[in-house]
């Protein structure tokens, strides 16, 4: 029986858009993007952890994360990394920019074919896009099934078991490999970093980080094979150019508009008991109320 | 390239109702395109469903039954619809942002090679001048969609595949009979020669699906928390106040994150779209991420101690007070008054 998994987890680096504070917006109303923190986007957390536990039932496999986006996206696989993952590839070059989920997509399953992995795990969505398109696009770029909204991931010999969470139920599939299962927010969180593979792992760099790090820790991640996460531009995945970036992506945004709130007439009350009373009373009178 | 597809979702012998929406928003639309509105129907035991899907205008109605496609799976139907797709060549396809459409979406545009915008809130016919090529388009489909956490309202076009694909979620678009009902056509599709055997190779193996057990959609009145409310403990003054008031309970997608209720409660774009007669937003700051969900409601109050919150712009009533002060006095001032 197969012991031994490539698994592959697919991660973002994503602005957090959860916690938009007042600082977010520029007085003109535009998003203030400096304010808002890079983090590893949660749902790719909870893809990460189900990757971990594959491993930890099957210690031989290896989990490696792949990412697409700016050299700062370093920081989530070297976070995987003191997590529990092996290592990582990050996928960055000027010819991806401007893409859209289908070029994004097109991109990831150039790479993936490169790595040739058992099983992709991804979170559902990323929350700066909300579109949970990225996992079932690769998925059908390589021409394999999809298992979405994952909870639980479970694999015997060649047979991957997903226990799937829907709208109004749960529902348990089974498919042979290889496969791409995505992982819902409900699935179990992410173990923390680890202090052994901080230390072990903080000087794991891209090489793009040698110019800024220097020194001792270059020597050091120039030494050992597993400090050194991948950097792969276009070329060196082998892709259709014209299915690259903007380019190569179908939807084109047309205008975006910040958000300004319109003033609509609107009556401000205080927290007292005479004009509570007085509202409750109109909007009874007005049977908006009972 | 005469025709306008809706992927009509369908459990258990019944239509989804973001289907039925999309229905009606999709003959708005065919007729302006000038269209025909076709629904595609995929499944076991829907022959049943032509003559409704008629009344909500579908000209023609694509169908493939069998017992092997039900319940929803991904790769049979993406085959099916891909299959019709590429016979029929639509302008546009609109299928729900539910967990099957958010499944079927991505993997048919894909396959497609043509653009899908998730989770529109609105859709619009409109033309389009690309500036580097100079080149015109008369009519696209304009797909509207808050985007980056809610800060920014982006329109997508996709001026060049087809079909130009989009996502709806449940209650963003009206469901209405049309004016006139479609011809109706029935037409079974020769799914046998598009579906592949190695497109069942993901098995159920249980199900277990359970009704909805909280639906706030129709609720004419909803009492709706937000991070404010604090605390899980904190939120239940929420749910007092919808019991006294005979309203349910909606939430923002902070209050759910933090845990204070579950998500079925979760109003806005990546939740429910609510429009109650009276909609009580408490401890809500009213990012539009949360208003694109609400501001259909033909009236807000708004209970936060923060003067400056966008959520009073498009509150009718804002009352400027600590939630857990507030509420209890409404419930009193109800209680006294309703009598």
């Amino acid at each position: 029986m197969k012991e031994k998994f490539e698994i592959v987890v697919l991660a973002k680096q994503v602005p957090d858009t959860r916690n938009v504070g007042k600082d977010a917006m520029t007085p003109e109303g535009t998003v203030n993007r400096a304010a808002l923190p890079a983090i590893f986007n949660p749902e790719d957390l909870n893809a990460l952890e189900q990757a971990l536990r594959l491993k930890d039932v099957y210690p031989q496999s290896t989990v490696t994360v792949l990412s697409m986006g700016p050299h700062r996206a370093a920081d989530i696989i070297r976070d995987a990394m003191f997590r529990g993952a092996d290592g990582g590839v990050l996928l960055t070059d000027r010819k991806f920019a401007g893409a859209d989920t289908l070029a994004t997509s097109y991109a990831l399953s150039c790479a993936v074919r490169k790595l040739n992995p058992d099983i992709i795990v991804a979170g559902r969505q990323a929350i700066d896009g909300d579109t949970a398109q990225v996992g079932s696009q690769v998925a059908e770029k390589l021409g394999w099934p999809q298992v979405t909204y994952a909870e639980e991931l479970e694999v015997k010999g060649e047979v991957a078991r997903v226990k799937r969470r829907l709208e109004n139920g749960v529902e348990v599939v089974e498919c042979k490999l290889p496969l791409v299962v995505t992982v819902n927010g409900s699935a179990a969180d992410c173990r923390p970093q680890n202090a052994k593979r901080i230390m072990k792992y903080k000087y794991a760099l891209i090489p793009t980080e040698y110019d800024s790090c220097g020194g001792l820790s270059v020597d050091l991640a120039k030494k050992h094979d597993y400090l050194q996460i991948k950097e792969w531009g276009a070329d060196a995945v082998d892709p259709d150019p014209s299915q690259l970036g903007l380019e190569g992506s179908p939807t084109k945004v047309k205008k975006i508009e910040n958000v300004v709130f319109q003033l609509k007439e609107s009556k401000c009350l205080s927290c007292t008991d005479d004009e509570i009373n007085a509202l409750i009373v109109e909007l009874l009178e007005t049977h908006t109320l009972g | 390239m005469e025709n306008l597809f809706v992927y009509i979702e369908n459990e258990g012998g019944k239509v989804a109702d973001v289907s039925l929406e999309l229905l009606t928003k999709g003959r708005e639309l065919a007729s302006e395109l000038g269209v025909k509105l076709e629904a595609v129907v995929i499944g076991d035991g829907v022959a049943g469903f032509c003559d409704e899907l008629k009344k909500y205008g579908a000209d023609t109605i694509w169908v493939a039954e069998d017992k092997s496609l039900a319940p929803y799976q991904t790769l049979p139907h993406a085959a099916i619809l891909c299959g019709l797709i590429e016979r029929e060549k639509p302008q546009i396809c609109l299928m729900g942002a539910t967990p099957v459409g958010r499944d079927l979406g991505p993997r048919v545009s894909s396959a497609m090679h043509s653009g899908l915008t998730a989770d529109c809130t609105s859709l619009v016919i409109g033309p389009h001048t690309d500036v580097k090529s100079g080149k015109e388009y008369d009519k696209l489909l304009y797909q509207i969609r808050p985007a980056f956490g809610g800060n920014i309202i982006a329109t997508i076009i996709n001026p060049d595949c087809r079909p130009q694909m989009a996502t709806v979620r449940e209650g963003v678009m009206k469901k209405e009979y049309a004016a006139k009902a479609g011809e109706g056509k029935v037409v079974q599709v020769a799914w046998r020669e598009m579906v592949k055997p190695e497109d069942f190779v993901v098995k159920i193996i249980e199900r277990h699906i359970e009704e909805r057990k909280i639906n706030i959609k129709n609720a004419p009145i909803i009492v709706a928390g937000g991070y404010g409310m604090g605390s899980k403990e904190g939120f239940k003054l929420c749910f007092e106040l919808a019991e006294v008031l005979g309203g349910e309970v909606g939430a923002s997608r902070a209050a759910v994150d933090s845990g204070f209720c579950e998500h079925a409660r979760q109003v806005g774009q990546t939740g429910v779209t609510v429009r109650p007669k009276l909609y009580i937003a408490c401890g809500i700051s009213g990012q539009i991420q949360h208003t694109a969900g609400m501001d259909g409601s033909a009236m807000v109050i708004a209970i936060t101690n923060d003067p400056e919150a966008p959520i009073n712009k498009i509150a009718d009533y804002t009352i400027i007070g600590d939630v857990a002060e507030v509420i209890p006095r409404m419930i009193k001032s109800y209680k006294q008054n309703s009598k």
